[in-house]
């Protein structure tokens, strides 16, 4: 079989991704975390007295232990299946990322397996987003006084 | 007001993430990594400080505002104690973020086994 002809009775079979409603649900859920961070932070303000920049801090902290705890559990997986970019682009993505790559590579043992592995998926962010800054940080110093 | 806004701005930037992936062969890992590039430049022009003045904390919690805190927390340091100060500001703010990911995925880790 030839692959035109491979691919004429495929793209009949494989069920189409449906573009608009990955791209509502992705908003809605992602708008939700986004919520979600802006409530805890006001209810540390106003409740429990915190400064803002340490109501930040805490708000990101606590996202990242719920991602991680949810990816530990294994649930998270299945609902980043469902959400995608939702829950891939908040911190949550980031914590997740992290914790799932030791999870995976433990049986490996301490050093080669969770040590080497923990920055598998999370290296290329950290990578790219010093480089980034440095290049920009740089240029911006330089020319433009900080 | 806040609240609304923190809702839209978090939901159309992992809209433009949903996008992305559905229309290229990019990864997972090349949308954060260019989100963070992005969030980067964007407050290279002190944009994104603009954007969470506007739009609440919940501009802090893409992938973006990881780009941002770098770049910031190595310009605050830079003007504080000159051009060495990019290298030794980089993490100042981040790192709230990067060893809390750390020390939870590996306690976790420790507690529970990968599913299958």
């Amino acid at each position: 079989m030839n692959k035109e002809r491979y691919k004429e009775i495929t793209s009949k079979i494989v069920p189409k991704e449906d573009k608009v409603k990955n791209g509502i649900i992705a908003f809605l859920v992602g708008g939700l975390i986004g919520f979600l961070g802006e409530i805890i932070v006001v209810v540390l303000e106003n409740n429990f007295n915190v400064e803002h920049k340490d109501a930040t801090s805490i708000m990101i902290v606590i996202l990242i232990f719920i991602a991680s705890l949810c990816t530990a559990l294994g649930f998270f997986d299945n609902l980043v299946v469902k959400a995608k970019a939702g829950l891939i682009v908040p911190i949550t993505g980031f914590a997740h990322a992290m914790t799932s790559s030791m999870l995976d590579y433990k049986k490996e043992g301490f050093v080669t397996g969770i040590g080497a592995n923990a920055f598998k998926l999370t290296g290329s962010v950290i990578l790219y987003g010093v480089v980034a800054a440095y290049v920009f940080g740089t240029i911006r110093y330089l020319f433009f006084g900080g | 007001m806040t609240f609304l806004y923190s809702f839209l701005f978090c939901g159309f930037v992992c809209l433009i993430g949903q996008i992305i992936l559905d229309n290229t062969k990019l990864t997972p890992g090349h949308v954060t990594s260019l989100f963070v590039v992005i969030g980067a430049f964007l407050d290279s022009f002190g944009l994104y400080d603009k954007f969470i003045k506007w739009f609440g904390s919940g501009t802090l919690v893409p992938i973006t505002s990881f780009g941002h805190s770098l770049i910031h927390g190595a310009l605050a340091k830079a003007n504080e104690s000159g051009i060495l100060g990019l290298l030794g500001g980089m993490f100042s703010l981040t790192s709230v973020g990067i060893v809390a990911a750390i020390v939870f995925g590996f306690i976790l880790t420790l507690i529970f086994k990968a599913k299958d």
